[in-house]
Protein backbone atom coordinates (compact mmCIF):
# COMPACT_ATOMS: atom_id res chain seq x y z
CA UNK A 1 0.00 0.00 0.00
CA UNK A 2 2.57 2.48 -0.75
CA UNK A 3 -0.45 4.94 -2.57
CA UNK A 4 -2.01 5.03 1.11
CA UNK A 5 0.19 7.85 2.33
CA UNK A 6 -0.58 10.01 -0.32
CA UNK A 7 -4.36 9.62 -0.21
CA UNK A 8 -4.38 10.08 3.07
CA UNK A 9 -2.14 13.49 2.49
CA UNK A 10 -4.73 14.47 -0.31
CA UNK A 11 -7.76 13.59 2.30
CA UNK A 12 -5.73 16.20 4.65
CA UNK A 13 -5.16 18.80 1.69
CA UNK A 14 -9.04 18.70 0.68
CA UNK A 15 -10.01 19.27 4.15
CA UNK A 16 -7.88 21.67 5.37
CA UNK A 17 -8.59 23.82 1.67
CA UNK A 18 -12.37 23.59 2.51
CA UNK A 19 -12.14 24.82 6.19
CA UNK A 20 -10.27 27.25 5.98
CA UNK A 21 -12.49 28.20 3.04
CA UNK A 22 -9.25 28.67 0.47
CA UNK A 23 -11.65 27.21 -1.99
CA UNK A 24 -14.26 29.60 -1.40
CA UNK A 25 -14.86 31.80 -4.98
CA UNK A 26 -16.13 34.92 -2.72
CA UNK A 27 -12.55 34.19 -0.60
CA UNK A 28 -11.18 34.52 -3.69
CA UNK A 29 -12.66 37.64 -5.24
CA UNK A 30 -12.59 39.30 -1.75
CA UNK A 31 -8.70 38.96 -0.99
CA UNK A 32 -8.09 40.20 -5.29
CA UNK A 33 -10.46 43.18 -4.13
CA UNK A 34 -8.04 43.88 -1.25
CA UNK A 35 -11.19 43.55 1.14
CA UNK A 36 -10.41 40.89 3.93
CA UNK A 37 -7.24 39.71 5.50
CA UNK A 38 -8.35 36.17 5.65
CA UNK A 39 -6.33 34.57 2.10
CA UNK A 40 -3.47 36.47 3.01
CA UNK A 41 -3.03 34.95 5.88
CA UNK A 42 -3.60 31.69 4.80
CA UNK A 43 -1.05 32.14 2.26
CA UNK A 44 1.41 33.97 4.58
CA UNK A 45 1.54 31.75 6.80
CA UNK A 46 1.72 28.75 4.54
CA UNK A 47 5.28 30.32 3.43
CA UNK A 48 5.87 31.30 6.85
CA UNK A 49 6.00 27.55 8.36
CA UNK A 50 6.90 26.18 4.86
CA UNK A 51 10.74 28.40 5.36
CA UNK A 52 10.90 27.43 8.64
CA UNK A 53 10.49 23.61 7.71
CA UNK A 54 13.15 23.61 5.09
CA UNK A 55 15.84 25.50 7.05
CA UNK A 56 14.99 23.16 9.86
CA UNK A 57 15.03 20.25 7.52
CA UNK A 58 18.37 21.51 6.02
CA UNK A 59 19.89 22.37 9.03
CA UNK A 60 19.18 19.29 10.65
CA UNK A 61 19.71 17.01 7.91
CA UNK A 62 16.52 15.52 7.79
CA UNK A 63 16.38 12.90 4.86
CA UNK A 64 13.32 11.74 2.96
CA UNK A 65 11.83 8.39 3.76
CA UNK A 66 14.17 7.21 0.40
CA UNK A 67 17.32 8.20 2.44
CA UNK A 68 17.67 11.70 -0.02
CA UNK A 69 17.91 15.52 1.26
CA UNK A 70 14.78 16.87 2.18
CA UNK A 71 14.88 20.49 -0.39
CA UNK A 72 11.76 21.81 -3.04
CA UNK A 73 13.07 21.46 -6.75
CA UNK A 74 14.80 24.08 -8.00
CA UNK A 75 12.66 26.30 -11.01
CA UNK A 76 14.88 26.91 -14.01
CA UNK A 77 15.96 30.49 -14.05
CA UNK A 78 13.74 32.70 -16.64
CA UNK A 79 11.18 36.23 -16.49
CA UNK A 80 9.38 35.95 -19.66
CA UNK A 81 7.56 32.10 -19.04
CA UNK A 82 6.64 33.02 -15.52
CA UNK A 83 5.05 36.33 -15.63
CA UNK A 84 3.16 35.85 -19.00
CA UNK A 85 2.05 32.05 -17.79
CA UNK A 86 1.50 33.22 -14.44
CA UNK A 87 -0.46 36.17 -15.76
CA UNK A 88 -2.65 34.15 -17.66
CA UNK A 89 -3.15 31.44 -14.56
CA UNK A 90 -4.25 34.47 -12.65
CA UNK A 91 -7.16 35.57 -14.91
CA UNK A 92 -8.57 31.97 -14.83
CA UNK A 93 -7.97 31.64 -10.61
CA UNK A 94 -9.83 34.84 -10.54
CA UNK A 95 -13.09 33.78 -12.88
CA UNK A 96 -13.42 30.17 -11.42
CA UNK A 97 -12.27 30.95 -8.41
CA UNK A 98 -10.50 27.80 -7.99
CA UNK A 99 -6.87 27.10 -8.79
CA UNK A 100 -5.43 23.16 -9.56
CA UNK A 101 -6.22 21.97 -6.23
CA UNK A 102 -9.50 22.95 -5.08
CA UNK A 103 -11.28 22.25 -8.99
CA UNK A 104 -10.73 18.66 -7.56
CA UNK A 105 -11.69 19.69 -3.83
CA UNK A 106 -14.76 21.44 -4.97
CA UNK A 107 -15.62 18.34 -6.91
CA UNK A 108 -15.58 16.28 -3.86
CA UNK A 109 -18.11 19.24 -2.14
CA UNK A 110 -20.34 18.47 -4.93
CA UNK A 111 -19.58 20.99 -7.35
CA UNK A 112 -20.02 19.26 -10.40
CA UNK A 113 -19.52 22.01 -13.18
CA UNK A 114 -16.08 21.62 -12.27
CA UNK A 115 -15.29 18.72 -14.23
CA UNK A 116 -15.92 21.42 -17.26
CA UNK A 117 -13.38 23.34 -15.67
CA UNK A 118 -11.25 20.46 -14.83
CA UNK A 119 -11.62 19.39 -18.84
CA UNK A 120 -11.01 22.67 -20.11
CA UNK A 121 -8.05 22.61 -17.60
CA UNK A 122 -6.72 19.42 -19.15
CA UNK A 123 -7.38 21.07 -22.36
CA UNK A 124 -5.55 24.19 -21.70
CA UNK A 125 -2.44 22.05 -20.82
CA UNK A 126 -2.35 20.41 -24.21
CA UNK A 127 -2.47 23.62 -26.01
CA UNK A 128 0.47 24.58 -24.38
CA UNK A 129 2.16 20.90 -25.08
CA UNK A 130 1.69 21.86 -28.77
CA UNK A 131 2.80 25.21 -28.70
CA UNK A 132 5.49 25.34 -26.18
CA UNK A 133 8.10 25.46 -28.66
CA UNK A 134 6.64 29.06 -30.25
CA UNK A 135 6.48 30.59 -27.10
CA UNK A 136 8.85 33.16 -25.62
CA UNK A 137 10.07 31.44 -22.45
CA UNK B 1 -15.66 19.88 18.55
CA UNK B 2 -17.55 22.95 18.08
CA UNK B 3 -13.99 24.63 16.94
CA UNK B 4 -13.91 21.62 14.27
CA UNK B 5 -16.59 22.40 12.50
CA UNK B 6 -16.58 25.89 12.32
CA UNK B 7 -14.67 27.77 9.88
CA UNK B 8 -10.70 27.41 10.49
CA UNK B 9 -8.83 30.45 11.24
CA UNK B 10 -6.04 31.02 8.59
CA UNK B 11 -3.28 31.10 11.27
CA UNK B 12 -4.21 27.35 11.42
CA UNK B 13 -4.91 26.70 8.04
CA UNK B 14 -1.62 28.19 6.52
CA UNK B 15 0.76 25.72 8.82
CA UNK B 16 -1.57 23.20 7.96
CA UNK B 17 -0.93 23.68 4.27
CA UNK B 18 2.93 23.78 4.69
CA UNK B 19 2.40 20.69 6.21
CA UNK B 20 1.15 19.17 2.86
CA UNK B 21 4.35 20.00 1.51
CA UNK B 22 6.77 18.94 4.46
CA UNK B 23 4.62 15.40 4.07
CA UNK B 24 5.14 15.16 0.33
CA UNK B 25 8.94 16.40 0.40
CA UNK B 26 9.36 14.07 3.24
CA UNK B 27 8.06 11.37 0.85
CA UNK B 28 10.41 12.02 -1.63
CA UNK B 29 7.95 13.78 -3.49
CA UNK B 30 6.66 17.74 -4.33
CA UNK B 31 3.60 19.24 -3.70
CA UNK B 32 2.48 20.56 -7.45
CA UNK B 33 -1.13 20.22 -8.54
CA UNK B 34 -0.77 21.70 -11.73
CA UNK B 35 1.42 18.56 -12.68
CA UNK B 36 -1.38 16.52 -12.58
CA UNK B 37 -3.06 17.92 -16.20
CA UNK B 38 -0.07 17.22 -17.93
CA UNK B 39 -0.22 13.46 -16.33
CA UNK B 40 -3.92 13.51 -17.46
CA UNK B 41 -2.61 14.31 -20.71
CA UNK B 42 -0.25 11.89 -21.44
CA UNK B 43 -2.61 9.42 -20.06
CA UNK B 44 -4.99 10.17 -22.48
CA UNK B 45 -2.94 9.95 -25.35
CA UNK B 46 -1.08 13.71 -25.88
CA UNK B 47 2.61 12.03 -26.26
CA UNK B 48 1.30 11.29 -30.27
CA UNK B 49 0.75 15.12 -30.63
CA UNK B 50 3.89 16.84 -28.74
CA UNK B 51 6.79 15.42 -27.06
CA UNK B 52 6.15 17.74 -23.70
CA UNK B 53 3.54 14.38 -23.04
CA UNK B 54 5.87 12.14 -23.92
CA UNK B 55 6.78 10.88 -19.99
CA UNK B 56 6.10 7.73 -17.54
CA UNK B 57 3.01 8.51 -16.31
CA UNK B 58 3.38 5.47 -14.41
CA UNK B 59 5.80 7.95 -12.28
CA UNK B 60 3.50 10.37 -11.32
CA UNK B 61 0.41 7.94 -10.31
CA UNK B 62 1.29 8.90 -6.48
CA UNK B 63 0.02 12.35 -7.08
CA UNK B 64 -3.40 11.48 -9.03
CA UNK B 65 -3.39 9.56 -6.24
CA UNK B 66 -3.38 13.15 -4.41
CA UNK B 67 -5.83 14.26 -6.36
CA UNK B 68 -8.07 11.38 -5.35
CA UNK B 69 -7.52 11.83 -1.80
CA UNK B 70 -8.33 15.67 -1.78
CA UNK B 71 -11.68 14.81 -3.79
CA UNK B 72 -12.44 12.54 -1.17
CA UNK B 73 -11.29 15.16 1.49
CA UNK B 74 -13.42 17.36 -0.05
CA UNK B 75 -16.38 15.46 0.31
CA UNK B 76 -15.79 14.37 3.95
CA UNK B 77 -15.37 18.36 4.92
CA UNK B 78 -18.87 19.27 3.34
CA UNK B 79 -20.66 16.30 4.41
CA UNK B 80 -19.13 15.06 8.16
CA UNK B 81 -16.90 18.20 8.96
CA UNK B 82 -19.32 20.97 8.54
CA UNK B 83 -21.83 22.81 10.44
CA UNK B 84 -23.54 24.58 7.64
CA UNK B 85 -22.18 28.26 9.03
CA UNK B 86 -21.58 30.96 5.81
CA UNK B 87 -18.37 32.54 4.65
CA UNK B 88 -17.33 35.75 7.00
CA UNK B 89 -17.10 37.65 3.85
CA UNK B 90 -16.69 41.64 4.54
CA UNK B 91 -20.29 43.35 4.06
CA UNK B 92 -18.74 45.36 1.13
CA UNK B 93 -17.68 42.13 -0.62
CA UNK B 94 -21.02 41.32 -0.46
CA UNK B 95 -22.57 44.51 -2.14
CA UNK B 96 -20.33 45.17 -4.03
CA UNK B 97 -21.33 41.24 -5.55
CA UNK B 98 -24.94 42.17 -5.25
CA UNK B 99 -24.72 44.94 -7.59
CA UNK B 100 -23.05 42.31 -10.04
CA UNK B 101 -25.75 39.99 -9.52
CA UNK B 102 -24.21 37.64 -7.19
CA UNK B 103 -26.87 37.34 -4.53
CA UNK B 104 -26.25 34.73 -1.31
CA UNK B 105 -22.82 35.38 -1.05
CA UNK B 106 -20.81 33.39 1.02
CA UNK B 107 -23.70 30.90 1.78
CA UNK B 108 -22.20 28.33 -0.70
CA UNK B 109 -18.70 27.61 -1.53
CA UNK B 110 -19.22 29.13 -5.21
CA UNK B 111 -21.55 31.50 -6.84
CA UNK B 112 -24.54 29.72 -7.81
CA UNK B 113 -24.51 32.06 -10.45
CA UNK B 114 -21.90 30.64 -12.25
CA UNK B 115 -21.88 26.87 -11.22
CA UNK B 116 -25.14 25.75 -10.78
CA UNK B 117 -27.40 23.64 -13.44
CA UNK B 118 -28.89 26.87 -15.31
CA UNK B 119 -25.88 28.16 -15.81
CA UNK B 120 -23.91 25.31 -16.86
CA UNK B 121 -26.91 25.20 -19.56
CA UNK B 122 -26.35 28.73 -20.55
CA UNK B 123 -24.08 29.43 -23.32
CA UNK B 124 -22.67 32.32 -21.37
CA UNK B 125 -22.27 29.84 -17.87
CA UNK B 126 -20.78 27.22 -20.29
CA UNK B 127 -18.50 29.56 -21.95
CA UNK B 128 -16.64 31.16 -18.86
CA UNK B 129 -16.48 28.03 -17.36
CA UNK B 130 -14.31 26.46 -20.25
CA UNK B 131 -12.21 29.90 -20.81
CA UNK B 132 -11.73 29.85 -16.86
CA UNK B 133 -10.39 26.17 -17.13
CA UNK B 134 -8.44 26.90 -20.40
CA UNK B 135 -6.77 29.86 -18.71
CA UNK B 136 -5.49 27.77 -16.10
CA UNK B 137 -4.45 24.65 -17.83
CA UNK B 138 -2.71 26.51 -19.66
CA UNK B 139 -0.95 29.56 -17.77
CA UNK B 140 0.07 27.30 -14.87
CA UNK B 141 1.91 25.12 -17.38
CA UNK B 142 3.37 27.79 -19.17
CA UNK B 143 4.02 29.46 -15.61
CA UNK B 144 5.42 25.94 -14.63
CA UNK B 145 3.84 25.91 -11.23
CA UNK B 146 0.88 26.83 -9.89
CA UNK B 147 -0.59 28.38 -6.26
CA UNK B 148 0.78 24.86 -4.65
CA UNK B 149 3.91 24.74 -6.63
CA UNK B 150 5.23 28.33 -7.15
CA UNK B 151 3.04 30.48 -4.01
CA UNK B 152 4.38 27.88 -1.13
CA UNK B 153 6.86 25.49 -2.59
CA UNK B 154 8.89 27.76 -4.57
CA UNK B 155 8.53 31.09 -1.96
CA UNK B 156 9.02 28.73 0.74
CA UNK B 157 12.53 27.91 -0.23
CA UNK B 158 13.02 31.49 -1.57
CA UNK B 159 13.40 30.91 -5.56
CA UNK B 160 13.34 34.05 -7.63
CA UNK B 161 11.15 32.24 -10.73
CA UNK B 162 8.27 31.24 -8.19
CA UNK B 163 8.19 35.41 -7.11
CA UNK B 164 7.91 36.43 -10.62
CA UNK B 165 5.18 33.54 -10.81
CA UNK B 166 3.42 34.51 -7.69
CA UNK B 167 3.30 38.63 -9.34
CA UNK B 168 1.93 37.41 -12.59
CA UNK B 169 -0.75 35.70 -10.73
CA UNK B 170 -2.08 38.66 -9.27
CA UNK B 171 -1.25 40.86 -11.77
CA UNK B 172 -3.91 38.82 -13.69
CA UNK B 173 -6.07 38.24 -10.77
CA UNK B 174 -5.97 41.53 -10.42
CA UNK B 175 -7.15 42.33 -13.57
CA UNK B 176 -9.60 40.16 -14.09
CA UNK B 177 -11.74 40.61 -10.46
CA UNK B 178 -11.39 44.77 -11.00
CA UNK B 179 -11.70 45.10 -14.61
CA UNK B 180 -13.27 41.91 -16.13
CA UNK B 181 -15.52 40.94 -13.86
CA UNK B 182 -17.32 44.14 -13.49
CA UNK B 183 -17.77 43.67 -17.17
CA UNK B 184 -18.98 40.10 -17.53
CA UNK B 185 -22.00 40.57 -14.71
Amino acid sequence: MKYLKFLLVGVVFGIVLVKSEAVSWYRIYEMFRFQSFHMYGIIGTAIASGILFLQLAKRSKLKSIKGADIFAPKKEKGFTRYIIGGSIFGLGWALIGACPGPMYILLGTGVYSMLIVIAAAILGTFIYGLLKNKLPH
Amino acid sequence: MEQLLNPWPWYISGPLIALVMALLLYFGKTFGMSSNLRTMCAIGGAGKFSDFFKMNWKDSAWNLVVVLGAIIGGYIAVNYLSNGSITNLNPTTISELKELGFNNSGQTLVPDEMFNLEALTSVKGFVLLIIGGLLVGFGTRYANGCTSGHAITGLSSLQRPSLIAVIGFFLGGLLMTNFILPLIF
